[in-house]
């Protein structure tokens, strides 16, 4: 069951004079089983788009089709749609708010009418899943470092059991080792779990390594939607969108342009080295 | 909701009234309230209407504006006019059941509606045209005669700024957080007043904890900073009387002064009263 | 010249946790004598993953916090002398990492003009102060905003124009470019460098991202509350396997260089940009 937007805008003041088209005509399928990254610049819609994609924004024409139903019908279940379509918010930590750690993951399956048994055991398979310490389960949300609270919020989404799961920049102000465990984590949530990921972020590095399908937003359109090769492979025009190209392929391209036969698609500094490599020892 | 209430937002355009100083406005509206309720004739209430509306006129803001501010104590006046209609002594002109309504009474409710619109345009009148921080700083001033009682005038001042400079961000804050709980089914709509309010516990908890650690992160700014309360402190733009000001007072003064002596009833009959008696030699 | 403008001699900083007597419980080391000297007009980078003390090292600076032992030095004054704390402050601006919660003014100026304010400054001098503190960031256009209409970035560099207008001798920025986007953190970068390269300001950087530091004078590394590395970018840099097991990232560039170098590239050690790493490669052809 894809999600589908079809034609979706969204003006905000749409009554005042200086309306904001946030979203312009947005076109999405998203199957599943892909691991996506969105990007875009601040402002770009990203945020917006996504909130469309479980109910919390709805928009002001176009439709959103989960399952085969269009979400703004009146008798269309929200929660429902929520329990499928899991989305954490940037800094999610914010959110927690019970006093211990378990007891703030079991809010979602409870507010899902999960019976206490199986909220418990969807709280405690969610904490495995993000690799929680076992310790810290009951430990209050106070003691725990940056990294900890953000992976006890995705847990508390996690616990709902959904078939997509979108995160907001889920590696915001965390440093080099940690966002690289929450990427990891999410990446081995898609491969062993099978959940659909949306990845939303305003680095290209951090997309580049993991995703299979890149969407960059900009002015509340999508501008590219493609794999990530093909996306990156649109240099200027990022730039001109306030986006960088991950450095590695920048690198490989300024020394295309010197005559160099290096891959101007490489993604890692792994990759740039090895075609570097690769093209100066054939050169001799 | 939150955006019905005009108390308390600025309206930019230029006019004179938005240029005078704030300590002028707000001594204005001090007196035209204290007016207000002295007057017990029409000719008062007269009066004070072509004041209140010159000065809306000359404050460029649109009427529409001002009496959107009304709307929030629609409540509050039905219940006065009520209370005054029913309970007040006097005349009755219809009686029904336990209930009488009197001359007075309807007088009275009459006069409360009149003075009631009349405090809440006015002191809108002074908001719109002020901002925030030109309104703390004329209280600040204004109120400076306080440090006599050791009324630390200058701090409070600081925090009314630092609060009005808050709201908007908390407020947004206040959006995301409910749209996070929202993505883990939490449901703030239905059920009676008691689920309602206990829906809004994962709300006000991380709302809590975010302001406090707001604010403990604005103190050790503000410390970065020197800020060591209102004493030695100078000001970048400390407010000074101009001729307009000056202008204004005499204006003001006049007003109050001869509408309170024309809107005294007794004034006018006694005067009426002793005409009455010199030409006719007997009382009214 | 040569002055040292902050000097810290053994600066020992413990957290200790009390239980509901007051009797402690826990002590944690934060910071483990540590001695970090910086010269007028110097650029110091300090870097370290979060947690590794670089903030509570920053808050000693400012006096807002005190060491348990050793000393902290600003400007000639020790922070811990009651008398000076205002002069300490005052000539080590604090620029912290949330841009919303360190802007006081509804008014850009007016934020920039609080701190002079709180010092006393006369109207005529903040005015001019505030004026060419915004000019120094690139934020004399929107003098008249409101902040809450601003972007992160453009936040930031009103908040180092705040502090600027205090006359600093010298500006910490703890973790400036944290909660900014990549294009914030782009322009913010770029203020501090103009800061430095300009106006001559004693800059102290402390951040995890590493490419902000390639042009400063002098990095230190921390970890766990001590100084593990120090020196050049280029030396630091070059040392590719110790910066990973400290949790750091390594800029681009040189992660390039150096796995090239493991293939047998003769490379030069410490490549730190894009431009120089093209310019090498090019040597090897």
């Amino acid at each position: 069951m894809p999600l589908i937007l079809d034609h979706v805008c969204q003006i905000y003041n749409a009554d005042t004079e200086t309306p904001v088209k946030a979203l312009d005509d947005v076109n999405l399928v998203i199957p599943e089983g892909q691991f996506i990254g969105v990007i875009g610049h601040t402002g770009s819609g990203k945020s917006t788009l996504i909130q469309h994609m479980n109910g919390l924004i709805l928009p002001t024409s176009g439709s959103v089709y989960f399952n085969g139903r269009d979400i703004t019908d009146k008798d269309f279940d929200k929660k429902e749609l929520r329990k499928h379509v899991g989305l954490v918010f940037q800094y999610p930590e914010h959110q927690l708010f019970e006093t211990d750690v378990f007891e703030d993951v079991c809010f979602g399956p409870k507010n899902m009418g999960m019976s206490k048994k199986e909220t418990e055991l969807a709280a405690f398979e969610a904490l495995r899943k993000v690799s929680f310490p076992e310790d810290l389960y009951y430990a209050s949300v106070f003691e725990l470092s940056g990294g900890q609270k953000r992976r006890a919020a995705i847990a508390g989404v996690l616990a709902m059991k959904p078939d997509f799961l979108i995160l907001d920049e889920p590696t915001a102000g965390l440093d080099p080792v940690g966002r690289c465990e929450i990427l990891d984590m999410v990446s081995e949530l898609h491969r062993s779990a099978g959940i659909t990921i949306i990845l939303v972020s305003h680095s290209m590095e951090d997309v580049a390594m993991y995703v299979e399908r890149v969407i960059v937003m900009d002015k509340g359109r999508v501008a590219y939607d493609d794999v990530p090769r093909e996306v990156f492979s649109h240099s200027e025009e990022l730039e001109q969108m306030g986006l960088a190209i991950p450095e590695p392929a920048k690198i490989t391209r300024e020394l295309l342009k010197r005559g160099f036969d290096v891959d101007p698609g490489v993604l890692t500094s792994s990759e740039a080295a090895d075609s570097i490599y690769k093209a100066l020892t054939k050169n001799r | 909701m939150i955006r019905d209430i005009t108390i308390g937002q600025y309206y930019q355009t230029k006019s004179v009234i938005h240029r005078l100083d704030p300590r002028v406005k707000l001594l204005g509206t001090l007196l035209f309230i204290i007016a207000l309720f002295t007057y017990n004739n029409p000719v008062g209430y007269i009066i004070g209407i072509i004041f209140l509306c010159t000065v809306i006129k000359l404050s460029h803001v649109p009427f529409k504006f001002i009496t959107k501010g009304l709307k929030g104590i629609i409540l509050i006046l039905c219940f006065t006019v009520l209370i005054n209609l029913f309970l007040t002594p006097g005349t009755p002109i219809i009686a029904f059941w336990k209930i009488t309504i009197t001359y007075e009474g309807l007088a009275v409710a009459f006069s409360m509606i009149l003075r009631l619109t009349m405090l809440i345009m006015g002191s809108s009148i002074v908001t719109l045209t002020t901002t925030p921080n030109n309104l703390t700083d004329g209280l600040e001033k204004g109120m400076g005669f306080m440090k006599i009682f050791r009324v630390p005038v200058g701090d409070v001042a600081m925090m009314m700024s630092i609060a009005l400079r808050f709201i908007p961000i908390l407020l947004e804050e206040t959006d995301r957080i409910m749209k996070a709980q929202l993505a883990r089914g939490a449901d703030f709509e239905s059920g009676n007043i008691v689920k309602k309010a206990k829906a809004l516990v994962p709300v006000l908890v991380p709302l809590f904890v975010s302001a406090f650690r707001r604010a403990g992160d604005l103190a050790m700014a503000m410390e970065a900073r020197c800020y060591r309360g209102g004493d030695g402190r100078t000001k970048m733009k400390p407010l000074v009387y101009k001729k307009r000001d000056a202008i204004a007072y005499i204006i003001l003064f006049t007003f109050v002064i001869v509408s309170i002596w024309l809107g005294r009833w007794s004034v006018i009959t006694d005067f009426f009263r002793s005409i009455y008696m010199n030409l006719f030699g007997c009382p009214l | 010249m040569s002055m040292d403008i902050v000097k810290t001699d053994n600066l020992v900083f413990e957290y200790i946790r009390r239980d509901d007597e007051g009797n402690p419980v826990d002590v944690t080391t934060a910071l483990d004598h540590v001695n970090i000297d910086v010269k007028q007009g110097e650029f110091v980078g300090i870097l370290g993953h979060n947690g590794s003390g670089k903030s509570t090292f920053a808050k000693h600076l400012n006096a807002i916090l005190y060491p348990t032992d050793g000393t902290v030095i600003v400007n000639g004054m020790n922070t811990t002398d009651d008398d000076k704390l205002w002069d300490v402050r005052s000539s080590a601006g604090m620029v912290f990492q949330n841009p919303d919660n360190q802007i006081i003014g509804q008014v850009v100026e007016e934020d920039v003009g609080f701190g002079p304010e709180n010092l006393g400054v006369p109207t005529k001098e903040i005015w001019s102060r505030v004026e060419e503190s915004l000019r120094a960031v690139g934020m004399l256009e929107y003098r008249l905003k409101s902040p809450s209409r601003l972007s992160g970035g453009q936040k930031q560099r009103v908040s180092i124009a705040g502090v600027l207008a205090m006359h600093p001798k010298c500006i910490i920025l703890d973790e400036p470019t944290a909660m900014l986007d990549p294009s914030g953190r782009k322009e913010v970068v770029r203020a501090i460098r103009g800061l430095n390269d300009v106006e001559k300001m004693t800059v102290i950087l402390i951040t995890h991202y590493m490419d902000e530091v390639v042009h400063a004078d002098r990095i230190f590394v921390m970890d766990k509350g001590k100084v593990v590395m120090q020196g050049t970018p280029k030396e630091i840099f070059s040392d590719v396997p110790a910066l990973k097991a400290l949790r750091l990232d390594v800029p681009g560039p040189t992660r390039i260089a150096w796995e090239l170098k493991q293939k047998g590239i003769p490379l030069p050690d410490g490549i730190l940009t894009c431009e120089e790493l093209v310019r090498e490669i090019e040597k090897c052809r």
